[in-house]
């Protein structure tokens, strides 16, 4: 069974159509990029996945069940590009929260925090508040949350966009240590061309205006990835398909139907 | 007062909530600003020889308050009760009338500009007004006006505060399905706490105004403001001096008293638990 399954399915914000005639279906264990330039509905995409905001036509399921049970059933975790901690909860806290939420009792959430923060690597740091964390940090803690319920998909919108170069690459490598870990599916929202690849099992590309999939370009490349996959002839060769592929998307904008 | 403004960002922190819980060192500066104002005050008093019904010498104020000081305390007491109570009804209410608007928007959109037109309202003009409703002997005609007096500003702010959550903190409550009673207790208040604090202090120094000038407009005899006004009106200018020194004491002593409840409060504001 798919993890996520959306058939047919289109958005429309007033005038502007946002999603037109999106198929797409992700496997258990996969690591799906959605990449493309703004406007192409990347993000619109992932939030009805997530069940944030609601298709004007076709269908969104998650494991099998439409994606309001999916979400009230917590099948999924999500971050954003900011880490969203809330600061006036500590580090633990704000890992418990949505099992606090879920009515776990005390003891189960503690064991659950201290799993959480060893699989994110910041034991130590749980009695600390988020703006005593670096950036990266605090893009960890909220990773931490979002799987502290062990979710089956983990949705990620554009996570490590607001990082610099050298922590971008940290975390990425991170991120895969995590997934591996965790055997969670991704759905991970990008406009990095050399992360998408670098991460992922397949790139689903997007164009604007309105919104569609103009191609999806398997990645190939060994598991486990590590430092040198960035410097193998095949990583450049994917790389370059993903850019084709996004400045086809891009031409066919320009083109009259 | 017409400039007290009604929302106030609540960072960055300074001027009174700095002085509390600091060092001696940090106190320091403000104490000296203190000394050399008196000094001055008395000094160019004396020096030009100002007579006492402009302005008295500070150290025959605080003589007279020492001298006085049973019925001063007595007399502050009973204006401090009215100016309490009128700060606890009014805030109480506020912050109430703030959760259901931020609640159900639709009848925040339909009341929000009539509160901003409220607000603007020069409340204590009503003193004599909440004097006919209810005795101006009776402590509750104070207590009114001081409890609409504290409202606006309470409100407004808890509103604000109430309303400006992240909306990935909402999206991300929404994504857990936590329902309406678990987004406010676990993210809209705790949000707000911060503006609450900064309009119930903004609401002390109101409620102290609002009392003091409320008796004014007639009001029991052992009443400070009452007090205050009848020396004033038979030329004991060093008691209404004195008794205005009382006022203000005890309005710095309410405004004090929210703004350390507002630092063991709020702990996790980067600012305050330094």
């Amino acid at each position: 069974m798919s993890v996520v399954e959306i058939k047919d399915l289109t958005k429309r914000f007033d005038e502007t159509t946002a999603l037109q005639g999106i198929d797409l279906e992700i496997e258990p264990g996969e690591f799906v990029s959605l990449i493309g330039p703004s406007g192409c509905g990347k993000s619109t995409l992932l939030r009805i996945i997530g069940d944030l905001i609601q298709p004007t036509s076709g269908t969104a399921s998650v494991n099998g069940k439409p994606a309001r049970q999916a979400r009230i059933d917590h099948d999924y975790g999500i971050v954003f590009q900011d880490a969203v901690l809330y600061d006036w909860r500590t580090v633990g806290k704000n890992i418990a929260l949505p099992l606090e939420l879920a009515r776990w009792n005390r003891r189960r959430r503690v064991a659950k925090v201290n799993e959480m923060l060893d699989l994110v690597e910041l034991t130590g740091f749980e009695n600390h508040h988020p703006w005593q964390l670096s950036g990266g940090m605090q893009q960890r803690v909220a990773i931490a949350r979002a799987l502290s319920f062990d979710p089956s998909l983990l949705l990620m919108d554009e996570p490590f966009g607001a990082l610099d170069e050298m922590t971008r690459e940290r975390m990425n490598m991170e991120l895969l240590r995590i997934w591996e870990a965790s055997r969670s599916t991704v759905v991970f929202v990008t406009h990095s061309i050399a992360e998408a690849v670098f991460l992922s099992t397949r790139v689903v590309v997007m164009s604007p205006r309105p919104g569609r999939i103009s191609s999806v370009i398997t990645v190939d490349l060994p598991q486990p990835r590590t430092a040198t996959t960035r410097e193998e002839p095949r990583f450049f060769e994917l790389v370059t398909d993903v850019r084709e592929a996004l400045h086809l998307g891009h031409d066919m904008e320009k083109t009259p139907a | 007062m017409t400039t007290t403004p009604t929302v106030v960002q609540p960072l960055p922190r300074g001027g009174m909530a700095r002085l509390v819980g600091r060092g001696v060192t940090d106190w320091l500066p403000a104490l000296v600003v203190f000394a050399v104002t008196i000094g001055l005050w008395e000094g160019l008093i004396r020096a030009f020889d100002v007579q006492e019904f402009l302005l008295p010498k500070p150290s025959a104020i605080a003589t007279t308050f020492w001298d006085t000081r049973g019925e001063l305390w007595s007399e502050g007491w009973f204006t401090f009760q009215e100016a309490f109570w009128g700060f606890v009804l009014g805030s109480g209410f506020a912050i109430l009338v703030a959760l259901v608007l931020a609640r159900w928007r639709a009848v925040g959109a339909a009341f929000m500009p009539y509160a901003i037109a409220a607000s603007a309202i020069p409340i204590i003009a009503f003193a004599p007004i909440t004097n006919v409703w209810f005795s101006p002997l009776d402590k509750s005609s104070k207590i009114s006006i001081v409890a609409v007096l504290c409202f606006f500003p309470v409100m407004v702010n808890t509103l604000r505060g109430l309303t400006s959550v992240n909306p990935r903190a909402l999206e991300l409550m929404e994504s857990y399905a936590a329902g309406q009673v678990q987004i406010f207790r676990r993210v809209r208040i705790p949000t707000a706490l911060p503006f609450i604090f900064t309009g119930l202090k903004v609401a002390t120094v109101l409620a102290m105004i609002g009392a003091v000038v409320g008796e004014y407009f007639g009001g029991a005899l052992n009443a400070l403001g009452v007090q205050i006004l009848q020396h004033a009106r038979v030329a004991q200018f060093r008691e209404a001096w004195a008794g205005i020194l009382m006022a203000c004491l005890l309005g710095i002593s309410l405004y004090l008293a929210v703004a350390a409840i507002e630092r063991l409060t709020l702990r996790w504001v980067p600012s305050t638990s330094e």
